[in-house]
């Protein structure tokens, strides 16, 4: 069989059900290797179909030969595949650290494979669903498998985290799914091809619209609808931390991209973009601020989540309704920002983790002694935190070039002022954690050993983040495939 | 050719990679770190002598490599990137030898020689930076691989001291990006080519390329420790002594230095800077630096918190010869580049080996340290002496550029500035040497280390780097006019810039 | 008003009364029960919107369906969760305190 009829997608979604199901079966001890097994062939499914997009364009697939409107079709664009290859890069090394880090601490470890495998199935699905019910599903997929993985350890606060993150999520998925019932009354059809022709701004399309894209506002956690998202990322167990803060909410933020730059570009107002920005500034200035005031190292690396979150946002101000040059620049500057922000953040959690572990205790004050003794997950954790700041060379750099661009191309100020603000603010919780770190130890030896793949995974995926910034010119090249 | 486009790249992976491979080595493999860390300095020394003989010969080493679209990482080792560069690389040969010597025994040692490399690695990249984008993407570098080395004692004040340096250049580094990028979407792509290219935005934009003229200049600034950005630079002298002698004399603020001479020289274009008014301001800036840095070295007890002052204070003579419109003060502006670092690395050297053989940290613990340490005592001397601008040391040629470069321009003020700074350099050099020389030795040293072994009077690793800059300091001045000098090297820039 | 109009409009006061219940709503249960309340909110917009014709359209069905057995799972975990809440704390209600996450300097060590 040539290589170039092998059709990935629909694979892409069964093979991570296949191995959540093979790991629930057989147990975490065996389900671990399986995972990690099944996210090789996945990367590798991806990186095939990454080439056949570069070679070939868009790449569809009929699943069962029906296609729409009963059945459903996959599409696989630029901005999908970048969101899958994040999707891969991450969860492979988040795999190989989770075997390790449930060594350590078990508790959870048996929900922790099957869970995360439905996870990636719903964020592969999601990824690649071209009509708006097929997102509906996935999109529930993904909210029930990350509050199942928040909930995992069954410690009270997790738990507790859990059914707020699960209230959160299921009123973000309700008001969506109102927003599809109002368009599919209204125009007959959920696919986001046909759609994309027929939109104009109705009343009833606007308040669709508006439903759509508030509903991924709270799932995105973007100020002030993050209340849900520090207690969840920063309780659960580390691995699911890293997933969640990682992949999932990108998922609902690519789609209030897909969505507000695609079907709804007609109905796109400055204004309403204007508020996105500003709303994403606020998080960029609370989230840091709040990292900078928390006591506990994983709570601190949470509410920069909520920070970065805020950076994505300021894409819809910086590419609505601004010149054609200047909105491109945006909006890839916009998703190299998620996919930047997933690398370091899932590394920062883990190198996080790792440090946790060494030192006994997830308090900042008590982590003296962690730069000499755990050297290498420490340089992770600066080295993706130099990521969030948006410091050369990193990925999280030419995101910020890329914005900053469009910020003063566009006449936009303000929006300059917020990225290079929450960039010094990036920096002082950064070096904040790294001096704690740095300081010497109080007592010898109280700092223990952890085991080598926790500290190499979490560079690997910082490293990754790094390299990003010099070959974000790949994955814009890649962008552009269908846009 | 296409290895001669390699070449640059190779340079700065020559630091890049021993560097990495340190960093995780363990503490105990001491021969082979310090195998790597010599033979990542001697490739770097041999590549750069091939890449000069070719830049003599108008030959290009140029490397693109396309990071975002219009956006391009470029190397270019021209004639003035090659100045900087053989600078580091040669002080960088020399200070890894010391820092050997100066470390023996101390702990995370792969730690400190991991982020030594990577200093040097991003001091090479700002060298051959071939437009601001580059050149920003090494000098954010820098200030992350300097940090770690000036907390690394991680005592308290190290602490604060890398707190303080952090908020200063991080800081700069905000103000750098909004100007360049300001800068690009007012140009398009800015490369470095002679002459500058904005000359052809014309006055239309006067008023803004004056704005992001003055963003450019408080970003580089930070790190050039121009007046009144200069706060971090006597703080962060809580570093280990190679740190200080190397980055903080010669990496970090020529860095910022460097910048300077890039932004006027090669983005304005020195003709379209003095059109635009810009010049004249900043020199007052540089004045006021050299005279303020040397007015606050006089009040410093503590030896090293007196150079790095003096180090303010001598930084800003580039700037000044870089605002004398005119090729004469280019040559002594940028030929100061590279004397003020082989003089001043000399006195942190020095520095350093009374502090680890004797003891001292201040000049009033200096009473006949001469006699002990004689050879650390005369590499002292004849640094300090070409800092005051004795003839024929390197300091010398230096202001005699300057002030037939300030008579060309007209501004004869500046011949004042010089007088009065020099005047300041000898009060505070001129005491230390009378002490170190002339005084009796008073009382115990504070802390012997190191006892004298024969005529040995410290390690030879700690003896032989000051020993050599200080012969080299005395060299440039006095083979100034031999071909490959570097004052030779600095009027070819000179010519290149000024021609028509 | 043709009678898919009328479904339509009671869906959309059922999602608003579901919307209402799920901030207000003090106790675990309630919310649960108003999170049904509100998407079967949603199904009757979507079965009621898509009849304009007369003849019913079959794909909001199979839609609805979908969305059923996906509230269903929703629930089911809500409960589970809810139990093991009320378990461990003794009531079915979202503890006040680590909403905000406080920067509590005197915390106990976690994990």
């Amino acid at each position: 069989m040539a290589i170039e009829s092998v059709a990935p997608l629909p694979w892409l979604v069964l093979l991570p059900l296949a191995w959540a199901t093979l790991s629930f079966l057989l147990g975490p001890s065996r389900g671990a290797g399986i995972a990690i097994v099944g996210l090789l062939l996945q990367a590798g499914l991806v990186l095939l179909l990454a080439w056949q997009l570069t070679t070939m364009g868009t790449q569809h697939h009929a699943v069962g030969g029906w296609g729409a409107p009963l059945g459903i079709d996959l599409v696989a664009d630029g901005l999908s595949v970048v969101m899958l290859l994040m999707t891969a890069a991450v969860a492979l090394p988040v795999a190989i650290y989770a075997r390790a880090w449930f060594v350590a601490k078990p508790a959870g470890a048996a929900w922790f494979w099957p869970l995360s495998g439905f996870l990636v199935a719903a964020l592969n699905g999601l990824f690649l669903s071209a009509d708006l019910f097929n997102i509906y599903v996935t999109l529930e997929l993904l909210g029930l498998a990350a509050v199942g993985l928040t909930a995992a350890t069954g410690e009270r606060r997790a738990v507790a985290a859990a059914m707020r993150y699960l209230l959160a999520t299921l009123l973000g998925s309700g008001a969506y799914l109102m927003g599809v019932a109002l368009v599919y009354g209204t125009y007959g059809s959920v696919s986001l091809a046909v759609l994309g022709g027929l939109v104009e701004s109705l009343p009833v399309v606007m308040l669709a619209a508006g439903l759509m894209v508030a509903g991924m506002l709270l799932k995105t956690a973007l100020f002030p609808l993050h209340f849900w998202l520090p207690p969840a990322h920063g309780g659960a167990a580390t691995p699911v931390s890293a997933l969640l803060s990682a992949l999932v909410i990108k998922a609902s933020f690519y789609l209030a991209l897909r969505l507000w730059f695609g079907v709804f570009e007609p109905l796109a107002a400055v204004s309403a973009a204007q508020v996105l920005g500003a709303l994403g500034a606020a998080a960029v200035f609370w989230g840091s601020v709040q990292a900078l005031l928390q006591a506990r190292l994983k709570m601190l690396v949470a509410y920069s989540t909520v920070a970065q979150v805020g950076y994505l946002f300021l894409v819809f101000p910086l590419a609505t309704g601004t010149p054609a040059e200047a909105a491109a620049g945006a909006w890839q500057g916009g998703v190299l920002q998620a996919v930047a922000h997933a690398l370091a953040k899932a590394a920062m959690f883990a190198a996080a983790g790792a440090m946790i572990l060494g030192a006994g205790s997830d308090r900042i004050d008590r982590l003296g002694g962690v730069g000499a003794r755990l050297p290498l997950a420490l340089f992770a954790f600066g080295l993706a935190g130099i990521v969030l700041m948006g410091l050369p060379p990193t990925g999280g750099f030419a995101t910020k070039w890329l914005l900053l661009m469009a910020a003063l191309e566009t006449g936009q100020w303000w929006w300059a002022a917020v990225l290079v603000g929450g960039g010094l603010l990036a920096a002082a919780y950064v070096f904040r954690v790294l001096l704690a770190a740095f300081a010497p130890v109080p007592e010898q030896g109280r700092v223990t050993g952890v085991a080598r793949s926790l500290e190499w995974t979490a560079f690997a995926l910082a490293t990754a983040g790094v390299l990003l910034g010099l070959f974000a010119a790949h994955v814009v090249t890649l962008l552009d495939v269908g846009a | 050719m296409i290895l001669d486009s390699l070449l640059p790249p190779l340079v700065v992976l020559s630091s890049f990679l021993p560097g990495l491979v340190i960093f995780f080595l363990d503490e105990s493999r001491v021969r082979l770190r310090t195998t790597l860390n010599l033979v990542g300095a001697v490739t770097k020394l041999l590549l750069i002598a091939y890449m000069l003989w070719g830049v003599f010969h108008q030959q290009d080493f140029v490397f693109r490599h396309t990071v975002l679209p219009g956006f391009d990482l470029v190397l270019n080792a021209d004639a003035l990137a090659m100045l900087f560069v053989t600078l580091s690389a040669v002080l960088w040969f020399f200070t890894t030898l010391y820092a050997i010597g100066y470390l023996e025994g101390a702990p995370h040692r792969s730690r400190f020689f991991g982020f030594f490399s990577l200093c040097v690695t991003a001091t090479v990249g700002v060298a051959m930076a071939g437009n601001l984008f580059t050149f920003f993407i090494f000098y954010e570098l820098l200030t992350l691989a300097t940090y770690p080395l000036v907390v690394h004692r991680g005592t308290p004040e190290a602490l604060r001291a890398g707190q303080r340096y952090l908020a200063y250049t991080l800081g700069g580094g905000a103000i750098l990006l909004v100007g360049i990028i300001w800068l690009y979407t007012l140009a398009g792509s800015v490369d470095f080519v002679h002459g500058g290219s904005l000359a052809a935005l014309g006055s239309a934009h006067a008023a803004e390329l004056r704005w992001i003229f003055l963003l450019l200049i408080a970003g580089v600034g930070v790190k050039a420790a121009l007046v009144p950005l200069h706060g971090w630079l006597p703080q962060a002298m809580v570093a280990p002594a190679p740190v200080s002698a190397l980055l903080h004399a010669v990496a970090v603020v020529k860095a910022g230095a460097f910048g300077i001479v890039r932004v006027v020289y090669e983005v304005y274009g020195v003709t379209f800077a003095q059109v635009l008014g810009v010049l004249t301001p900043l020199s007052w800036v540089a004045s006021a630096t050299i005279l303020w840095g040397s007015l606050r070295a006089l009040a410093q007890d503590d030896l090293k918190r007196r150079l790095a002052y003096s180090t303010v204070s001598q930084v800003s003579y580039i700037v000044l010869g870089v605002t004398l419109f005119g090729p004469v003060g280019t040559v002594g502006g940028v030929v100061h580049l590279v004397h003020q670092g082989i003089m001043k690395i000399t006195l942190f050297f020095c520095a350093g080996n009374y502090a680890e053989t004797l003891g001292i940290h201040r000049v009033s613990q200096m009473d006949g340290v001469g006699r002990r340490m004689p050879w650390t005592t005369a590499a002292f001397t004849l640094a300090a002496f070409g800092m005051i601008g004795l003839p024929p040391l390197a300091g010398f040629v230096s202001k005699w550029y300057l002030g037939l470069g300030a008579l060309e321009a007209g501004m004869d003020w500046v011949i004042g500035v010089l007088m009065l700074s020099s005047l300041l350099n000898a009060a505070y050099f001129l005491p230390i040497v009378y002490r170190a020389w002339f005084k009796p030795q008073a009382g115990e040293w504070p802390h012997e280390h190191i006892l004298a072994r024969g005529r040995r009077e410290t390690g030879w690793l700690l003896l032989l780097p000051p020993v050599f800059t200080a012969a080299a300091a005395l060299a440039v001045g006095l083979f100034a006019a031999m071909p490959f000098s570097p004052l030779d090297w600095v009027q070819l820039i000179a010519e290149r810039e000024y021609a028509p | 008003m043709s009678l898919g109009l009328f479904y339509a409009l009671v869906g959309g006061g059922l999602f608003a009364l579901g919307l209402a219940g799920l901030i207000l709503q003090p106790r675990l249960l309630g919310k649960i029960l108003a999170f049904n309340i509100l998407g079967s909110g949603a199904f009757l917009v979507l079965v009621g919107l898509a009849q304009r014709g007369g003849t019913p359209d079959p794909v909001p069905q199979a839609m609805v369906l979908t969305g059923i057995v996906v509230a269903v799972a929703a629930t089911a975990l809500a409960l589970a969760l809810t139990r093991r809440l009320a378990d461990l704390s003794g009531a079915a209600v979202l503890p006040e305190d680590d909403a905000r996450a406080p920067a509590n300097p005197r915390g106990p060590d976690g994990d």
